[in-house]
């Protein structure tokens, strides 16, 4: 894979050059904000901040956090800092409960926000001779539009079909060569297993995909060897990272040495947070990203909790980027539990299950106080009969499953096999975590 | 020179062997032998019955963890030291029995064993060579 870079001069500027743009940034957008945006204005002045208090980027410590509840609660347009001729484009992401948020873009927006995009699709993989299927839904999730836009600032061919109508997916993929993907983890996998079913009509030679740029939802690096494999032709997929109250996809993504995902910190500042305490933890800790759009201008946003929890690491990367790397998402601090003073996440627990053959993807944590101490179980469906013949099996794949999580988390568990579907199951949000801690005896 | 053998996953709550068997009952099919190895956990329920296909069928609709696999059905003389004799047959060749429990056969003057070796082919030969009657059969 060709090794090129979009935008040298910001990607792999020095960090002292690129402190110093993020400090001007973070001056002039604390100033805007001051004098546009009615909702930043009232909470700046509670806080106390002004753009002159600002003289270092730790100084950013002064603002207040802004969270998802902060867009509800000023649904639809409360948050918007021009006025609604200045604005091109509205994007929504479905709210589970209440209402949408609502994020609306001035052309600046969109430039900046096309450019982010470009960046990392071309650490992806993508040029300008790339052609490339966008499988993402289009409509009010900035998924599609998102790489849409930033594809074709790159110079690639991009064929927006969309989500679904696996069939007609597969026939552009063969019929135009289709050298990349744009999808979920999941979807690019359904397609290839589809592609698979088809084979004895449409050999895998057929199709000449060589790049998978996924994201959207979390994926484990085993899901992502699973996907290639199931591809096979030396299929290579990377994870990017964004969300629509920070534009969409676009904030970060791997390069081909997928050791972190690449930050735009010339448009993002990232902090990452104690859940807990909401204090800003050391360079290199483990806890809740923040992060700070310095560019954006018709709904800005300051220090936004994302719930994300990841580390950054600001070590230059092989690829000649200097941007710092995110972790690959850990979990979601809403989910986060802590046993024994150990931070778990279900997403772990998860990870530690794909690959085992006989068990079912549905699992339970249970958590129990024994004494003064925490216990943690995990139940799993067994749904592989083959195993019952011998007991020594059985016995054999629980103890796989508990090294393999004990492995993960260091810290002791009990793995309890179960019947399949006794684990309830959920349509929206599966609940994975089941707290007796608290419980009376 | 096999038979088959159910073998059903059960976690071990209360009253779940009850329903598991009356699923099996209420399909008509009849239980002849049953045995059940387990730790605190869980348990595998192993059944012979009449209609091992049609029982294998209803457990899964039921959305149990079942298989189907062949056992040895031995009849063993019933004198003293018949089990003994038996299983020393078997030993003799270095096969190793994993489980075995009993299956009775209505009107019989044999009693009869379900073995489980780690060498299906090697115990029935040693069994033969010892001259034991081997069912092929559910009786
Ligand atoms: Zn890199």
């Amino acid at each position: 894979m060709e090794n090129r870079i979009f935008n040298k001069e910001m990607e792999c500027m020095s960090r002292k050059d690129l402190e110093t743009l993020q400090l001007e940034r973070l001056k002039a957008l604390v100033d805007y904000c001051e004098k546009n945006s009615a909702f930043y204005a009232k909470r700046l002045a509670a806080a106390g901040v002004t753009a002159d208090k600002i003289k270092c980027l730790s100084d950013i410590e002064y603002i207040p956090y802004t969270t998802k509840d902060d867009l509800r609660d000023t649904y639809p347009f409360g948050m918007l800092s021009v006025p609604m001729e200045k604005i091109v484009r509205v994007h929504a992401s479905s709210g589970t409960t209440g209402n949408p948020t609502v994020v609306a873009y001035t052309r600046e927006d969109m430039e900046n926000w096309s450019e982010q995009v470009a960046r990392l699709a071309m650490a992806a993989g993508a040029t300008e001779s790339t052609k490339v299927q966008i499988c993402f839904g289009y409509g009010m999730f900035t998924g599609a539009l998102g790489l849409h836009y930033g594809l074709e600032k790159i110079g690639a061919t991009v064929i927006p079909t969309s989500s679904g109508n696996t069939e007609k997916q597969l026939k552009f993929m063969r019929d135009f060569q289709t050298d990349a993907i744009v999808a979920t983890p999941s979807y690019c996998m359904y397609l290839a297993e589809a592609a698979r079913g088809m084979a004895d009509k449409y050999p895998m030679e057929s199709y000449n995909l060589k790049y998978g740029i996924l994201g959207s939802e979390g994926s484990t690096p085993e899901m992502r060897t699973e996907i290639e494999n199931h591809w096979g032709n030396g299929f290579f997929c990377t994870d990017n990272y964004g969300m629509s109250e920070l534009n969409g996809p676009g904030m970060s993504g791997e390069c081909m040495y997928r050791d972190g995902l690449h930050i735009n910190e010339d448009h993002f500042l990232c902090e990452i947070i104690d859940s807990n305490s909401l204090s800003v933890m050391d360079k290199g800790s483990t806890g809740e990203l923040v992060v700070t759009n310095l560019t954006k201008r018709g709904l800005p946003i300051l220090r936004y909790r994302t719930k994300d929890i990841t580390n950054i690491n600001y070590d230059a990367c092989k690829c000649g980027r200097t941007s710092a790397r995110m972790h690959k998402i850990i979990g979601r601090s809403d989910d986060m539990i802590k046993v024994r003073g150990v931070n778990v996440f279900p997403s772990q627990v998860e990870s530690a299950l794909i690959g085992i053959n006989g068990i079912s993807p549905n699992y339970l944590i249970v958590l129990r106080r024994e004494g003064y101490s925490d216990s943690m179980e995990v139940r799993v469906e067994l749904i592989d009969g083959s195993l019952l013949d011998r007991y020594g099996e059985l016995v054999k794949l629980q103890k796989t499953i508990h090294d393999n999580i004990k492995n993960i988390l260091g810290i002791e568990i009990k793995v309890s096999l179960v019947e399949p579907n006794s684990i309830e199951r959920f349509t929206g949000k599966a609940k994975r975590v089941l707290d007796l801690r608290n419980e009376n005896k | 020179m096999f038979i088959k053998q159910l073998s059903v996953f059960i976690e071990n709550k209360d009253g779940r062997l009850a329903e598991i068997t009356g699923i099996i009952a209420n399909a008509g099919i009849d239980i002849r032998a049953i045995s059940i190895s387990d730790t605190t956990d869980f348990g595998i329920l192993r059944l012979i019955v009449d209609k091992p296909e049609f029982a294998e069928k209803a457990l899964k609709e039921a959305g149990l963890t079942v298989s189907l696999s062949n056992v040895i059905a031995v009849g063993i003389p019933d004198k003293k030291g018949g089990i003994a004799e038996t299983l020393a047959a078997i030993a003799d060749k270095d096969v190793s029995v994993e489980y075995m429990y009993e299956y009775i056969v209505p009107n019989s003057d044999h009693a009869y064993f379900i073995i489980r070796v780690a060498d299906n082919e090697k115990a029935v030969a040693a069994l033969q060579s010892h001259g034991c009657e081997l069912l092929t059969e559910v009786k």
